[in-house]
């Protein structure tokens, strides 16, 4: 296990600063096998340039002023920094094993990131480039959420079927939570007081009470006609107001729209193959789709509860970031 | 100096074990010799045959289950146990039951594992199939303390012949070895095929050899003249035959079973459903690629501490009836989540339809359905079983 490599940590392939780029309005997609995040124009959605990654690149996620893009690449072993107004590849943080998925802290100095084959959870300062530690978790560790306050990360491990809770300033594990089957992905509630994460293999999101760490409530799945094997949910994201969730339930190619006080699904949104993450633009009129198994992204009307257009992009996408 | 010494024992215990207060131990028994592993028959790589002793799938196991018994203070441990005769092996496995062992991986050849099994009929371990294929175990020889994970042949041909109509290749010549194992493949591919609808033209037997008194019978192309056919199956348990075969039959058709296109446990080059992570961790420890009866052994250690992780404790009844339950959910990383047939004890499981580097199709393949799993389709349903407990 090679996670600190003494030099060559970093290298920057250009020392200029990001240039100002604001509100391009267009979309990122992550293509894991073709090795490109590929760019579209947020209203015409017609592709803008396909932007050449390190191999396999899965997780997206800007730093807070929407200058850079980050995108985890996983056999390419880097997080390639992707500069959003020359839409290049300017800088990465290298030697990272498997990084797979990641959140930055609210004050943009951490990144957390699952790294899947070690079974880790590992910190990279953003200054220096530089992984400073990393936290043992269960095998194939995927979501990662840092909290609001900068003070705990939440890490799920799909093969413990567990949401593991760390504590930032000890870097130490404070709790672990047995969750449904093959957890993934997590979203928080806008009051910071419920943490939902879904489970791929259970057909369900459990939501986790942040005070006391414990499983309250668990919501299943179950669209008519669908078996619980054919039901898989991944990506999940809330509303600013907290009342709304979307997840997507993969191989039953559906979005499934989620009365969260309630803990009832409202509809089912049918969209492409193995519908994988799902991303609001910024005013939550437009919900994109990322359809692993058709190779194109869902734009859902969220008014409408419908897709109003599907987008080719590159082959097995991962994820959608909107720049707006 | 003593007292020192021991305060720094203690401590290291105490360190070291934060939560694990127990720790669970599984029995791992094997036969030594086992023809299975000979050495030339390993490097020869045929297909869906074992490419080395399973015990690495349950270590890689072991390794990923540190954390299913955080919250029940359990930690996991494996004890080997090996030797020639049954005899000798059962009195090393009641070693172990005394020292209070009671989940026992089994990688021995189908008469071994029957004999292990009587002789722990109605006591407190459980058994768990981890290489032998055979039907016989999962019908009439079933034995309520054992249970499968590696597929059975008629799983294995149901997956086939699945793919064989989706195709419309209906029409199949069988060509089948001497060696009985041969005709228990043979027997699996006509229940399967009679069950959804292939046609079997001929069935022909065949020798390894080059006597040319015997060409009708070891020459491909002879052999595969004088019918018509969609594809060509081969019964051949030890594959030599079968890897001589493609390429070589009459008519330009293609080679299923022994050879060729086969439904397998895994497949090193599946990519989705988490499989790719699941064979890198095998190959960091086992330096090879992971074949079926790795992955059924790793799957077994895993069903272990997902009892434990679910019913949060070792309580043996709990773990046994957690088994069997109707909602248990294991996770296999091939998609659909596997369980335990209640009538017989075979994990239910998607199977990998292989060539010897990629995965063509997974079954069950898309349109076969059954009333209650779609699983269900591969391998004995519960009005198929024979199986009485």
């Amino acid at each position: 296990m090679k996670l600190f490599p003494l030099s060559l940590l970093s290298f920057s392939l250009l020392a200029s600063s990001p240039a100002f780029a604001k509100n391009t309005g267009y979309l990122f997609v992550s293509s894991e096998d073709d090795h490109i995040v590929t760019v579209l124009d947020g209203k015409t959605f017609e592709k803008i340039k396909d932007i050449k990654t390190s191999k396999r690149p899965r997780h997206l996620q800007f730093n807070p002023d929407k200058t850079l893009l980050y995108a985890a690449c996983g056999e390419g072993e880097s997080i390639d920094i992707i500069d959003v107004a020359k839409l290049e590849v300017t800088d990465k943080i290298a030697d990272i094993e498997d990084p797979e998925a990641f959140d930055i802290s609210p004050d943009n100095k951490t990144l957390y990131i699952s790294l899947e084959d070690d079974g880790a959870l590992g910190i990279i300062d953003l200054t220096s480039k530089k992984m400073t530690k990393t936290v043992e978790v269960g095998e194939e560790p995927e979501g990662v959420l840092a909290s609001p306050d900068g003070k705990t990360v939440y890490v799920t491990s799909e093969v413990a079927n567990t949401v593991h809770v760390i504590d930032t300033a000890s870097g130490e594990a404070k709790a672990a939570i047995v969750v449904g089957e093959r957890p993934r992905r997590f979203a928080l509630s806008p009051d910071g007081k419920e943490l939902w994460v879904t489970s791929e293999l259970d057909a369900s999101a459990s939501i986790i009470d942040v005070a006391s760490n414990t499983v309250k409530d668990k919501l299943t799945f179950a669209p008519e006609g669908f078996r619980k094997e054919d039901i898989t949910p991944v990506g999940i994201s809330m509303t600013k107001d907290g009342k709304t969730a979307f997840v997507t339930i993969g191989r039953a190619n559906r979005v499934a729209v989620v009365d969260v006080a309630a803990r009832k699904v409202e509809t089912y949104i049918l969209v492409g193959e193995r519908a994988w993450n799902a991303t609001l633009n910024q005013d939550e009129s437009l919900l994109f789709v990322a359809n692993g198994l058709s190779d194109d992204v869902s734009i859902v009307k969220v008014d409408d509860r419908k897709v109003t257009k599907s987008v080719p992009v590159g082959r097995v996408p991962y994820m959608v970031v909107v720049d707006d | 100096m003593i007292k020192a010494c021991l305060y720094g024992l203690l401590c290291w215990l105490a360190c070291t074990s934060v939560w694990a207060e127990q720790t669970l131990t599984i029995g791992y028994a094997q036969q030594s010799d086992d023809p299975r592993y000979d050495d030339k028959h390993l490097t020869a790589q045929f297909l869906g045959q074992a490419l080395g002793r399973p015990y690495a799938g349950a270590e890689v196991a072991l390794k990923e289950v540190k954390f299913h018994g955080q919250n029940a203070g359990i930690q996991f441990a494996l004890e080997p146990a090996e030797a020639t005769t049954s005899a000798d092996l059962i009195k090393q496995l009641e070693a172990l039951q005394g020292e209070g062992v009671r989940f026992i991986l089994t990688d021995l050849p189908a008469t071994t594992l029957s004999e292990v099994a009587t002789a722990f009929k109605g006591k407190d371990v459980v058994f768990f199939n981890v290489s032998a294929p055979e039907d016989s175990l999962r019908q009439a020889q079933c034995q309520a303390n054992v249970f499968h994970t590696l597929p059975n042949h008629a799983m294995q041909a149901d997956a086939l012949v699945q793919y064989l109509v989706a195709h419309q290749w209906k029409e199949v010549l069988v060509l089948e070895g001497s060696n009985p194992a041969d005709q228990l493949l043979t027997a699996a591919f006509e229940r399967a095929a009679k069950r959804y609808g292939a046609k079997i033209v001929a069935k022909r037997p065949f020798v390894l050899g080059n006597d040319p008194r015997e060409r009708d019978k070891n020459n491909i192309a002879l052999l595969t003249g004088a019918a018509d056919y969609d594809a060509v199956y081969i019964a051949d348990s030890q594959g030599e035959f079968a890897r001589n075969a493609a390429y070589q039959t009459l008519l330009p058709r293609p080679v299923i079973g022994s050879e060729g296109l086969n439904a397998l446990a895994w497949n090193w080059a599946w990519q989705r459903h988490g499989a790719p992570q699941v064979e890198k961790r095998f190959e960091k420890i086992a330096s090879r690629r992971m074949s079926d009866p790795d992955w059924a052994a790793w799957i077994a250690v895993k069903t272990i501490a997902t009892a434990v992780q679910q019913t949060n404790g070792d309580d043996f009844n709990k773990l046994r009836a957690f088994l069997t339950a109707n909602d248990t959910t294991l996770d296999g990383a091939k998609g659909s989540a596997s369980s335990f047939r209640p009538w017989d004890h075979q994990l239910r499981q998607p199977l990998l339809l292989s060539t010897h580097n990629w995965v063509i199709e997974r079954a069950p393949v898309t349109g076969f359905l059954h009333e209650k799993n779609n699983l269900d389709t591969l391998g004995f349903d519960e009005h198929d079983s024979t199986c009485k407990f």
